[in-house]
C-alpha cells in the first residue's frame, strides 16, 4: 500500500505553491512514495530520549549593536524585480483572493 | 619560462600551471597576470563547448580584474598568495554585476545588487573570477543534470557526470579552464564531484566559511569551500576565505585552522603518530569493487606513511541517507519559499487578473525543475503536523545520534576514512529517473554534513581508467588535518605514479 496518494501529493502542491500539472502529478506521486518509503528507515531508530540536533555548532543569538548602517541601494534592487512602480515591488492582486 | 624559485620545473602552457605556481610566476614577472587570465579565457573557448563547465563567462570582467592585479604588482602592493590567479564561482555564490542563476530557470537573468562574503574575500584576495559555473539547480543533486541549462560533462570521459552539485567547478578546474573554483557542500557537492573528477575538495567545518550570499538549499547544513588540482592550492583557497562574518550568525568566532601549513607539512608524506580510523559502514553493499580496492591500497599507503590504522564503527551511519534526505527537503522546501515572483527572478501568469497566489504557483512550476519540486512537496510533507515528529523530529534524533557515533570514533582516532563515493562516474542518463538512485551517490559525505564536521576528497587512484577519492574526516575546527593527511597521499601517490593523477586524463 501506497505511503502517500496522489490526492496527498496534489494538497502538498498546493501548499507549496507549485501549479503542477497532471502529468506531473502523476510523475511525482509515484515518486515521492519510494522516496518516502526509503527516508521512513529512520523510524527504525530507537532514539525516544534522544535529543534533536537542530544545527551541529551549538548556537545562540547572534546581536549587533544596532546601529544605522549602508543598506542595498533600492533602485538596484529593484531594478531586479519581475515589476516595480513607484519606487516599490509591484504585486499581482492580493484581496479578494478567496473570492 | 624560467623558474621562478630555481626549484621547480614549471609547464609552459599557463593554464597548467596549479594555483600557487601560477602565483609564484606572476610575483616573479615571468608572466603577467593577464597573460594568465588570457590563456585561461583561450582554454574555455576551445574546450567548454564539450564540457559545459561555465553558465556565463565575464571575459572583460576577468581581464579588467588580471590588469589591475598587474598594475599592484607593478606599484608594488601585491595582495597575497593567490593575487592574479583565476578561479570559477559556483553559480549558487551571488556576485554583483554578474548574471547568478544557480542553475534555476526561476532567476535566470537575475544580476544581483551584492557580492556574497565568500567572493567578496576572493575579490579582496586579488582573485580573478572567470565566470559562473553550472551546477544542479538550487545545488539538489549529484550530477548536474538537474541544471535548467544543461549538464556539465566530466574531462574525463564527457559521457559520464562530473557529480554534482558543484559539477560545474569540479569539470572547470579538472579540464584546465581554471586552477581554483568555489563549490558548495550541502551533503557531499564538494567532495562527490572533487572525488569523480580526480581533484581535491574541501568541506569546511560547518561555520567555518560565511554563507551570507549563497542562495540558501538547506541552512543548517551548507558551506562553500574550495575545489582545485592540488592539496596545497586547495588550502591557499580555503585560507582565502575562511574565516568569521558578522553578516552569517552561523559564522565561528574562530581562527582559521592551519591549513595551509599543514597542506605543506603534508608534502612530507610522513604520518607517524597518526591515529586513523576505517569506518566499517562506509563500504560493503553498493560499493564498486574497484573503488574498495583502490581505498584498501590507499589505506595501505597510510600506513606505509607511519599512520596506525585500526577499525571502527559507527553504526547510525547507516540512516545518515534517510536523515539526510528529511532534513534537507524540509530546510529547503523553508528556504526556497522566497521565490515568490515578487522580489527577483521570474514571473509567469501576472495578467492583471490573476491574484498574487495563483501567480506565485504558476511562476514556481515553470520556474522549478523536477528534482527541485520534489524536494519542496517532500519538506512539506515531513514538516507538516502530524507528519512532523515521525519524519523531520525523528531525523533531528538520529543527527544526534551521528554526532555521537563521530565522538565516539574521535575518542582515539585523529581522523576517519572512507571511500569519497561508492562508485566512479556514472553515465550521463543513468540515474536522472531514479531519484533514490542519484542520492546513493552521496552515501559516503552525508555523516559529515549532518554532523558539521571537515571532511576532504584527495585522489587516490583509479578503476576502470576513472579517478576514486579518498575521504578524510576530522573534528570539528579540525580542518588541518584532512589537509595533512591529504597532501601525504598526494605525495605517496605522486612518489608511486611518477605524475598526478589528473594527468592520466585522456586529452580533451
Amino acid at each position: 500500500m501506497a505511503t502517500i496518494s496522489r490526492e496527498e501529493v496534489a494538497h502538498l502542491a498546493r501548499l507549496a505553491r507549485l501549479a503542477v500539472t497532471d502529468e506531473e502529478l502523476d510523475v511525482f506521486a509515484g515518486q515521492l512514495d519510494v522516496i518516502l518509503g526509503a527516508v521512513a528507515r529512520v523510524g527504525e531508530v530507537a532514539a525516544e530520549d534522544i535529543p534533536p540536533t537542530s544545527h551541529a555548532v551549538p548556537l545562540t543569538n547572534v546581536l549587533r549593536a544596532d546601529e544605522l548602517r549602508d543598506c542595498l541601494d533600492r533602485d538596484a534592487v529593484l531594478a531586479a524585480a519581475p515589476a516595480a512602480e513607484d519606487g516599490r515591488f509591484r504585486v499581482p492582486r492580493i484581496l479578494d483572493e478567496e473570492a | 619560462m624560467g623558474t621562478p624559485n630555481g626549484s621547480e620545473v614549471m609547464p609552459t602552457d599557463l593554464t597548467r600551471l596549479t594555483a600557487a605556481q601560477s602565483a609564484a610566476v606572476i610575483a616573479a614577472g615571468q608572466a603577467s597576470a593577464v597573460e594568465v587570465t588570457r590563456a585561461h579565457l583561450d582554454r574555455i573557448d576551445a574546450v567548454d563547448g564539450r564540457v559545459h563547465a561555465f553558465l556565463h563567462v565575464d571575459a572583460d570582467g576577468a581581464l579588467a580584474q588580471a590588469r589591475a592585479a598587474d598594475e599592484r604588482r607593478a606599484a608594488g602592493r601585491a595582495l597575497g598568495p593567490l593575487d592574479g590567479v583565476p578561479l570559477a564561482q559556483k553559480d549558487v555564490v551571488v556576485t554583483r554585476g554578474m548574471p547568478t542563476t544557480c542553475g534555476s530557470k526561476i532567476l535566470a537573468g537575475w544580476v544581483p545588487p551584492y557580492d556574497a562574503t565568500v567572493q567578496a574575500r576572493i575579490r579582496a584576495a586579488g582573485v580573478v573570477t572567470l565566470g559562473k559555473s553550472n551546477m544542479d539547480e538550487f545545488a539538489m543533486g549529484s550530477s548536474t543534470e538537474n541544471s535548467a541549462f544543461g549538464p556539465s560533462h566530466n574531462p574525463w570521459d564527457t559521457d559520464r557526470v562530473p557529480g554534482g552539485s558543484s559539477g560545474g567547478s569540479a569539470a572547470a578546474v579538472a579540464s584546465y579552464q581554471a586552477p581554483l573554483a568555489i563549490g558548495t557542500d550541502t551533503g557531499g557537492s564538494i567532495r562527490q564531484p572533487a572525488a569523480v573528477c580526480g581533484l581535491v575538495g574541501h568541506k569546511p567545518t560547518y561555520g567555518g566559511v560565511s554563507r551570507y550570499g549563497l542562495i540558501a538549499f538547506s541552512s543548517s547544513l551548507d558551506q562553500a569551500g574550495p575545489l582545485a588540482r592540488t592539496v596545497l592550492d586547495a588550502a591557499l583557497l580555503h585560507a582565502a576565505v575562511a574565516g568569521h562574518d558578522p553578516m552569517d550568525s552561523t559564522s565561528i568566532d574562530a581562527p582559521v585552522p592551519p591549513v595551509v601549513a599543514a597542506a605543506r607539512d603534508g608534502g612530507s608524506a610522513d604520518l607517524a603518530g597518526l591515529r586513523v580510523g576505517v569506518v566499517r559502514e562506509l563500504g560493503g553493499e553498493g560499493y564498486q569493487p574497484g573503488v574498495v580496492a583502490v581505498f584498501r591500497a590507499t589505506v595501505a599507503l597510510l600506513e606505509r606513511m607511519g599512520a596506525s590504522v585500526r577499525e571502527v564503527s559507527c553504526p547510525h551511519f547507516d540512516y545518515a541517507l534517510p536523515a539526510y534526505y528529511l532534513i534537507a527537503p524540509s530546510e529547503c522546501s523553508s528556504n526556497l519559499a522566497r521565490f515568490d515572483a515578487v522580489r527577483y527572478g521570474l514571473r509567469v501568469g501576472d495578467d492583471g487578473v490573476r491574484g498574487l497566489e495563483e501567480v506565485m504557483s504558476l511562476t514556481r512550476d515553470a520556474g522549478f525543475g523536477p528534482e527541485v519540486k520534489r524536494r519542496v512537496m517532500l519538506g512539506t510533507y515531513a514538516l507538516s503536523s502530524g507528519y512532523y515528529d515521525a519524519y523531520y523530529g525523528q531525523a533531528q534524533k538520529v543527527r544526534t545520534l551521528i554526532s555521537r557515533d563521530f565522538a565516539a570514533a574521535f575518542a582515539d582516532t585523529d581522523v576517519l576514512v572512507s571511500p569519497s563515493t561508492p562508485t566512479v562516474a556514472f553515465p550521463l542518463g543513468e540515474r536522472v529517473d531514479d531519484p533514490m538512485a542519484m542520492y546513493v551517490a552521496d552515501l559516503c559525505t552525508l555523516p559529515a554534513s549532518l554532523a558539521g564536521l571537515p571532511a576532504i576528497s584527495v585522489p587516490c587512484g583509479l578503476s576502470e581508467g576513472l579517478p576514486v577519492g579518498l575521504q578524510v574526516m576530522a573534528p570539528a575546527l579540525a580542518d588541518d588535518r584532512c589537509y595533512r593527511v591529504a597532501a601525504a597521499v598526494e605525495a605517496g601517490l605522486m612518489r608511486d605514479r611518477g605524475r598526478p593523477l589528473l594527468a592520466e586524463a585522456p586529452a580533451l
